[in-house]
């Protein structure tokens, strides 16, 4: 109804205010997609729901939970916009989680007078395993050729079993307090650790995409690979660099949960890559490769935490939580193929 | 002449390459001089893209040599071809939608000051280029928001960057209207005068006979010969190319018009049809004429069902069948062949014969108690095969292993399996040899001329031209105007074109 009413624009005169109020309504949505719409109404809703909702503390608390989400987010959406994806980033972080607890015990145990350095040595090699997985599908999919999809699938459940492996399935734990009092609990001029270090990677993605030649090239592999092979760029290096950077990224993420949790865990990043894929089609970052915004995906991760915040508040279980995820997702692309199709008949 | 001893700007020396089975170019002699507009001709599968794709290094020779002023160079990427001043726009878009006009046109060569992203010099350089050139395009618009003819002149302008010395134009104005061609026929014009060469693959006549110094024929990848442009004409070069004369190529079909067979009266779509009326005869070929865009396939997609109808009406054999689906139109006895025979034509992971026999699946092949009846369809794939002149080795090989040619033969197979009183033919004979042609060409008069109606779409001008008994003329999404019997020629129907092109302007 309403593509019949718009696509004849001239043929009927606005009636009243409801009819520009539409009108206005339809051409944000046309700009901006459907991630303002679907926050402000969580916001509206869980305000409603719950009277501990709309409070500063349940809001920064609310952003301390979702820079996880955020870091994992950012990487998820360099894989998108080069025309792929990838399913490891949980194995990244559970890879990261144990391997950096195991590192930091070793080290604290063989030197206990330095401290600080075991935590640094421990950081380092964590991160150095979560950028080994992002080597191997980088090698993969740039490299041999394998569909994204197959291979971070099969690389997910390798490193999973490897964390696990490693563990025992038994969480590492013990780890040297500093190491949680900074990067878990600690804050620098008043801004607490893990937001700022967000900040910062969020800073770097940004500046990749928007200041740098990389960005164009990441978004030109994903828009046409062919293009960008006979445009001269190495298509195989950004590819390789994309699964890099998005290791890089989940890394820290897992690097910041361990400290929060205390623990090393295999199943630290268990539905983190629903999650950060949910939260870059949210943004409307294109499946198909080729575009995707850096602003919209932090709000498209900032959204899912909304939700899962403001259900806990309400006291949805996580069962329901689970569904009411999967239903947004589905809700999101649907409404985003809408404004394709809007789009383009406003156009002809 | 000079030319005699200074070498010439590129020339290549019995360059060939070679596929798995196939031999794409054989021992290709080329030359190009600096300042000339030199004009490969021949069909598809000629072998002259495989030449342009080897001249701009995206494509390496199996053996040869390519000679830069006399100098052998190798092109190992389309990169370094462009150092060479080697630069060419190929008719496939090498843009990136999702990206900006700007970021396209300095794609991979960006601006950038100590590794920074310089985004306004970016925007300037485009602006420059885009003015230099005397387009009236938006920097800042998404590629995927222009229009083709914008978008093919995007092409041209980042083909232009740099330093070009050699300019490979592969059918520039396959999308382009009048105007925008002769702007471009302007600019070939300056870059000749400033002693670029250029190399340029059209199909079109007129155009040929404008702007080329020189003609070089190719056929089943040899070159047949090179020519002067003065001292040739279109029948001339249309014999070189097919290797036969054209009686021999198209056969004479008889002209018995019956009974109206479709009757189309002011037919608009959603896909950019408007108010088109026409009417096809049992007994008569009509064609579907207009350049690429111009909405002749999207008219009988509409008709098929496969776009939405907004208005109009369409009667088929008297009745009312107006927004039918395929389904019914396949019942009913329509048959309707698609262009792109890779894309919707054929499942080409199945043989030729279950390809044949899709169509019949939930029909004729349907036995009692919904079991397939398998002989019976082999015996009638087996008679289509034999129709289209498929060789029967071929029945059972999966579709994606068999040769252009032999693909559009089962694509034409589909049809056969059962009597239609309708054939939709959309590009009929793209990207196969001459011989399956002809093949085709007399398939296509037997249906005529045993009772059938046969609608030819297709923007190989010639074909329409030769086969149809009437033709319309298609331009932006209408009916330009319809031609008959002696009135059917190239400059008639271009006319139509373009003069509607023009008084829309």
């Amino acid at each position: 109804m309403s593509t019949a009413l718009s696509s004849h624009p001239t043929s009927r005169p606005p009636k009243g205010a409801l009819a520009s109020a539409t009108a206005v309504l339809r051409r944000l949505f046309l700009q901006l997609g459907v991630l303002p719409f679907m926050l402000l109404g969580a916001l509206l809703v869980f305000t409603c729901l719950s009277d501990q909702f709309l409070t500063s503390q349940n809001l920064v608390n609310l952003l301390r939970q979702s820079v996880y989400l955020i870091l994992v987010s950012m990487g998820q959406m360099l894989a998108l916009v080069t025309g792929g994806f990838d399913l490891s980033v949980g194995t990244v972080m559970a890879i990261t989680s144990v391997v950096s607890a195991l590192a930091m015990n070793a080290l604290a145990a063989s030197w206990p007078d330095a401290l600080w350095l075991a935590v640094l040595g421990g950081c380092l090699v964590g991160v150095a395993a979560g950028l080994g997985v992002g080597l191997i599908n980088g090698v993969g999919v740039a490299f041999i050729g394998v569909s994204p999809f197959i291979m971070t699938l099969g690389v997910q459940s390798i490193g999973f079993g490897l964390a696990l492996f490693l563990t025992g399935g038994v969480p590492v734990s013990g780890l040297p307090a500093a190491f949680s009092d900074l990067f878990g609990f600690g804050s620098v001029l008043g801004v607490p650790v893990p937001i700022a270090v967000t900040a910062a990677c969020v800073l770097g993605v940004l500046i990749v995409m928007t200041r740098l030649p990389l960005g164009t090239h990441l978004l030109a592999v994903g828009g046409n690979a062919k293009a960008a092979a006979l445009s001269g760029i190495e298509t195989r290096r950004v590819l390789m660099l994309a699964y890099l950077l998005c290791s890089g990224l989940s890394a820290i993420s897992g690097l910041l949960l361990t400290a929060r949790v205390e623990t090393g865990e295999a199943n630290l990043g268990g539905t983190v890559a629903l999650e950060s894929i949910a939260a870059c089609v949210i943004a409307g970052v294109s499946l198909r490769g080729g575009s995707g915004r850096v602003p919209s995906v932090v709000l498209g991760a900032i959204f899912i935490g909304v939700v899962q915040n403001g259900m806990n508040l309400a006291s949805v279980g996580s069962y329901l939580q689970m569904v009411v995820l999967g239903a947004l997702l589905i809700v999101a692309v649907v409404a985003d193929q809408l404004r394709h199709r809007l789009s383009a008949s406003g156009r002809l | 002449m000079s030319a005699a001893q200074t070498p010439p700007l590129l020339s290549t020396v019995s360059l060939c390459k070679r596929y798995p089975g196939v031999v794409a170019l054989d021992g290709m002699d080329f030359e190009l001089r600096a300042g000339e507009v030199h004009v490969l001709f021949g069909e598809n599968g000629a072998g002259k893209s495989t030449l342009i794709s080897m001249l701009a290094g995206a494509n390496p020779p199996s053996s040869g040599e390519i000679r830069l002023h006399g100098q052998p160079v190798r092109l190992g990427s389309v990169h370094e071809a462009r150092r060479h001043g080697i630069s060419a726009v190929f008719q496939e878009f090498s843009l990136v939608p999702t990206l900006s006009v700007a970021q396209n046109l300095s794609l991979g060569d960006e601006p950038c000051r100590a590794g920074w992203l310089q985004t306004v010099a970016l925007r300037e350089r485009a602006r420059r280029m885009l003015d230099g050139l005397g387009f009236d395009i938006n920097p800042d618009a998404l590629v995927s928001d222009l229009t083709r003819a914008e978008q093919q002149m995007v092409e041209i302008a980042k083909g232009l960057r740099g330093e070009v010395s050699v300019l490979i134009l592969d059918e520039p104005t396959a999308s382009l209207t009048d105007r925008e061609a002769q702007r471009l026929f302007e600019l070939v014009a300056r870059l000749k005068a400033s002693g670029v060469g250029i190399i340029y693959i059209s199909h079109r006549m007129q155009e040929i006979e404008q702007i080329a110094d020189r003609i070089t024929v190719l056929r089943d990848g040899r070159k047949i010969t090179t020519l002067q442009a003065a001292q040739t004409d279109a029948d001339a070069l249309i014999e070189l190319m097919s290797g036969r004369a054209i009686e021999q190529i198209y056969p004479h079909i008889a002209h018995q018009p019956g009974e109206p067979v479709l009757e189309v009266q002011g037919l608009s779509s959603t896909n950019g049809v408007r108010g088109a009326s026409l009417v096809v005869r049992r007994g008569e070929v009509v064609g579907l004429a207009g350049l690429v865009g111009c909405g002749k396939s999207e008219l009988f997609r509409a008709i098929y069902g496969l776009d939405p109808i907004s208005a109009g009406q369409v009667r088929f054999l008297g009745r009312p069948l107006t927004g039918a689906r395929p389904r019914q139109w396949l019942r009913e006895g329509l048959f309707y062949l698609p262009p792109d025979r890779k894309a919707e034509g054929l499942v080409l992971g199945f043989s030729s014969q279950a390809n044949m026999a899709l169509p019949l699946l939930s029909t004729v092949l349907r036995g009692r108690g919904g079991w397939l009846r398998r002989r019976l369809g082999r015996h009638l794939t087996a008679e289509a095969a034999r129709q289209v002149e498929l060789a029967p080795h071929n029945l059972d090989k999966p579709v994606g292993l068999l040769s252009g040619g032999n693909q559009q033969k089962v694509l034409f197979g589909k049809g056969m399996t059962r009597e239609a009183a309708l054939y939709v033919l959309d590009e009929p004979t793209v990207g196969v040899d001459v011989g399956t042609r002809t093949a085709l060409y007399q398939l296509v008069q037997r249906l005529c001329e045993q009772g059938a109606a046969v609608v030819v779409i297709s923007s190989d001008l010639p074909e329409v031209l030769h086969l149809s008994h009437r033709v319309y003329v298609m331009s932006h999404g209408e009916i330009a105007g319809e031609l008959q019997g002696e009135a059917i020629g190239e400059k008639p129907v271009l006319n139509l074109f373009f003069g509607s092109s023009e008084s829309r302007s």
